[in-house]
């Protein structure tokens, strides 16, 4: 006898602990593969999970195996035009001339290429990454409460009370209680019983309350914490003369990147952008990595702006305030200084996080910019040089390093 | 017999399928297989999955059971990557050599081709894994699932225990040997999964009882012979079933540890006679569900589009490409199969002088004894050498190219003619020698007196030199080991010809 069994509403997933243990065992090479998507994709890509590849031989599992070499002889099927005694020339390779080992799944690509979803992406991507101060303060100390609706209840303060919905109750229960007494009533009518019999079932009736304390009911209401899941993040770039389309292109990563990581981190996250020549503008996006502009370059206006959209928009206890900050550092004259002076007075204690990334045209000749900012003492601030697209996301990684005291 | 009698004697139309119908095709194709052509099968147990769950059951390479590793994640990834990139479909079925023998039919299927596999699966593979020689003495059908529950379970309770790096290292290395853990030669008793938990708590408890440090650091006095040449070699026949090996003697192996290496060699001994039948199985399958639905068609229980459905996809599977052409894949095993069969059943029934000369024994004979005779004491390589016939080697216009180290071009050593017919069908049944597909790499020597090292040595066939893995593989084998091994490579003649040695990293 066969038995026929149905399965498809078995697990589907049986494999996903595989999965698990095959991205866990390879997590090295797919973080270097994903350093490699970043280094290359345009920004408007980059939120897309995505394909990695890790090295086939890296993930090959060995056996002893014959090697090319040695005598062997192979039959295959297909001859048209050979004769015995034909001479052949060897296909370069080594390989067996059509031979009997054909992989013949066309796999012979140097990498195993395979999607991982956004989730995993961005998992491997900001593994152990976490924001400085990323305490969830607004969370734990709640300084602002919602309420919320959530249904009726039995009990509560008079305040609450619904009397629509109370009174339907009520309606309800009169008429679930009153009409079968109603219908004996009838009946005795109909039958012309005594009027003592139909008296005492007119009292019966009467005698249902109209409101019952079963009946109330009161407006449930719950309060919940409101968390500050919202996160401004402001970017200042140097767009003067000296910011050549390579740098642009390296703060254009950068920024990405921050954003991206904002974007798991919080809710809502809005960018503003701040580009600078001699003085500074707010900008949309497309003008600011792409809107070529001259000038010199005075830092301080930028930092200026962003203090003053920060106050009329953007307010400290309400946002959380990232500022990132781009620029190849040629200042000049006491600018750097009174930049420093102006972030450390004035930003720093408003903002969750401040991070400068130079790009500097000397690989190891610190800028005057860099030079004041260095003096910088603030566990919220950050400063690091970066000169090629793939040093971008390792200095992401040490920015947002994680913090044991958080 | 009026149309409307034909039409009440179909089993159904139409490409939908139900449970119902699966029942009713089911029984119409059991009557034909075990009435009509007498197939002795195992009962059968019909499972129907999605086309995910065909996907987890391809990378557990058909088992619906398995230990977790990543391997296996790995083979998912690639499969299902494959099939959502649509380069490649997904086989219609999967069987498991198990009693009841347990086969997967994917929901997509149009009804012919759930019939297609039910009687290429649950009547085709069943009957050759109950008759097939190999598989009857190899693996064991009515423990099979068994075990695997046993070594899933006992798998995750030592990543618990262990760790999951320390196990997966030991898996790692245990696959790395997995080629080389078949024993060809002796029979595994069969065990049922509660006998084989008992015997694992035994071995671990015996190990124990026996520890004992003191006794360990007491000297021997049988020191004599030690170092000298001629002293009893140890194993004193070389031993070809490295993982077995391993699991006896690796001196510091921990119990726990043993015994997933015997998983994993129960597990490739399990596989064993798959990889030795691929032709003959794959054959015997195609040329039945081509002969009962035949059948089920002669008696009108199905109608002509039901038929050229399955005609039409019967005819994918068994498409064999020119080795110059787009696609090719290497012979087909499907196609070489099921040209084989028939062609054993053309013999019998219609013999030409040429079949006479060839198979006296056969021509004229009665096909179906020829067949189950073929089908239950042979296999890939022996089933070729006996029965491949000179009209199949026109058919697939065979031809034999010899590869050789010493001269620059290769050269055609035979081909499908008067000359050739008997080279040509002797080379090909080579092929299917595993001792061709693997190198011979035995244990020659446990140096237990001395520095407790590992000789392997590679017998090497016809100059046919070790694939450079052999290197990684030596390393996987070295940590299993935990002392030296060395591999050394000896031509035909015995002579050395090349060395090399790894050490442990600890």
């Amino acid at each position: 006898m066969s038995i026929i069994i149905d399965r498809r509403l078995n697990d589907r997933n049986k494999n996903a602990v595989n999965r698990q243990r095959f991205l866990r065992r390879y997590k090295e090479q797919i973080r270097k593969s994903v350093g490699d998507i970043v280094s290359e994709r345009s920004i408007t890509d980059m939120e897309q999970g995505g394909n990695v590849s890790v090295p086939v031989k890296d993930i090959s599992e060995p056996s002893f195996r014959h090697g090319s070499g040695g005598d062997r002889e192979i039959v295959s099927p297909g001859n048209r035009k050979f004769t015995t005694g034909d001479r052949i020339p060897r296909p370069t390779g080594g390989g067996g001339g059509g031979g009997g080992s054909g992989e013949g799944d066309g796999e012979g690509d140097d990498n195993f290429t395979f999607a991982l979803s956004r989730e995993e992406f961005m998992n491997l991507f900001f593994d152990d990454l976490e924001l400085p101060h990323l305490v969830r303060n607004f969370i734990g100390e709640v300084k602002d409460f919602k309420w919320h609706r959530a249904g009726y209840t039995p009990t509560g303060v008079p305040a609450n009370l619904s009397v629509g919905r109370s009174m339907r109750n009520a309606m309800a229960r009169r008429i679930a209680l009153g009409a079968p007494l109603k219908r004996q009533l009838a009946e005795l009518q109909a039958a012309q019983a005594a009027e003592e019999e139909i008296e005492a079932m007119r009292q019966r009736i009467e005698r249902i309350p109209f409101l019952d304390d079963i009946d109330l009911r009161y407006r449930h209401r719950v309060k919940e914490p409101l968390p500050i899941s919202r996160a401004v993040m402001f970017c200042l770039m140097d767009v003067s003369a000296s910011m050549t389309e390579d740098k642009k292109d390296l703060a254009k990563r950068f920024f990405t990147l921050l954003y991206l990581f904002l974007s798991r981190k919080y809710e809502k996250v809005e960018i503003v952008f701040i580009r600078h020549t001699d003085d500074a503008q707010e900008v949309d996006e497309d003008t600011f990595f792409h809107d070529t502009r001259s000038g010199g370059t005075v830092v301080l206006s930028a930092l200026k702006l962003m203090q003053e959209i920060m106050a009329a928009r953007y307010p400290g206890d309400a946002w959380n305030v990232y500022g990132a900050q781009v620029s190849d550092g040629d200042a000049f004259g006491a600018d750097p200084e009174k930049s420093r002076a102006c972030l450390v007075d004035q930003l720093l204690p408003q903002v969750r996080y401040f991070a400068y990334i130079e790009v500097p045209d000397h690989e190891h000749r610190a800028s005057p910019l860099a030079h004041a900012y260095q003096r910088i003492d603030s566990d919220r601030f950050a400063m690091k040089s970066v000169t090629a697209r793939n040093e971008v996301y390792p200095v992401l990684r040490e920015l947002f390093k994680r913090e044991a005291t958080a | 017999m009026s149309i409307a009698a034909l039409d009440r004697s179909l089993i159904s139309t139409g490409a939908e399928w139900t449970f119902e119908l699966l029942e009713r095709y089911d029984r119409a194709i059991r009557d034909i297989a075990a009435n009509e052509f007498e197939l002795d099968t195992y009962p059968n147990q019909i499972e129907i999955i999605a086309s995910e769950q065909m996907l987890d059951a391809y990378a557990s390479a058909g088992l619906p059971i398995g230990y977790p590793h990543w391997s296996y994640g790995k083979e998912f990834i690639r499969n299902e990557q494959a099939y959502r990139k649509g380069a490649r479909g997904l086989a219609y079925e999967i069987v498991i050599n198990s009693n009841p023998c347990i086969s997967y039919l994917m929901e997509e299927n149009s009804m012919a081709m759930q019939a297609l596999v039910i009687a290429h699966a649950c009547y085709g593979h069943n009957s050759f894994f109950k008759g097939n020689y190999l598989f009857r003495q190899w693996t064991n059908a009515d423990a099979i699932i068994d075990y695997m529950v046993f070594a899933r379970k006992y798998v995750l309770e030592c990543e618990e225990r262990y760790g999951h790096e320390r196990v997966e290292e030991t898996l790692d290395s245990c696959h790395a040997l997995m080629s080389h853990g078949v024993d060809r030669y002796r029979h595994p008793a069969p065990l049922s999964v509660a006998e084989e938990r008992d015997r694992q708590r035994e071995r671990e408890e015996y190990a124990w009882s026996r520890y004992d440090e003191i006794w360990r650091t007491v000297p021997s006095r049988g020191d004599a012979g030690r170092g000298k040449r001629g002293a009893a070699r140890f194993p004193s026949e070389p031993q070809e079933n490295l993982l077995y090996f391993v699991e006896k003697y690796a001196p510091k192996l921990e119990p726990w540890q043993r015994e997933l290496v015997r998983i994993v060699r129960k597990t490739a001994q399990y596989f064993y006679p798959q990889g030795q039948t691929k032709v003959m199985n794959e054959g015997w399958a195609t040329f039945w569900h081509y002969t009962l639905l035949n059948r089920l068609f002669d008696k009108g229980q199905v109608d002509s589009g039901f038929m050229l459905e399955v005609l039409s996809s019967h005819t994918n599977v068994i498409t064999q490409r020119g080795f110059d052409q787009r696609g090719y894949g290497g012979i087909n095993p499907y196609a070489l199969g099921f040209a084989m069969m028939s062609d054993i059943k053309r013999i019998c029934e219609a013999p030409t002088d040429e079949d006479r000369e060839w198979f006296p024994d056969i021509a004229g004979g009665d096909w179906h004894k020829v067949l189950d005779f073929a089908m239950r004491n042979y296999k890939d390589e022996s089933f070729i050498g006996q029965f491949l016939s000179p009209k199949l080697m026109r058919d697939f216009h065979l031809f034999a190219v010899a590869d050789h180290e010493s001269e620059d071009e290769m050269r055609v050593d035979a081909i499908h003619d008067e000359q050739g017919y008997r080279r040509l069908r002797r080379l090909l049944a080579k092929q299917y020698n595993r001792d061709q597909q693997m190198p011979d790499i035995q244990v020659v020597n446990y140096d237990r007196e001395g520095d407790r090292s590992l000789l392997l040595r590679h017998n090497q066939d016809r100059g046919r030199p070790l694939d450079e893995e052999a290197q990684e593989v030596l390393k996987h084998l070295t940590r299993l080991w935990g002392f030296s091994v060395r591999l050394e490579t000896t031509d035909t003649n015995g002579q050395v010809k090349s060395f090399s040695e790894m050490k442990p990293s600890r």
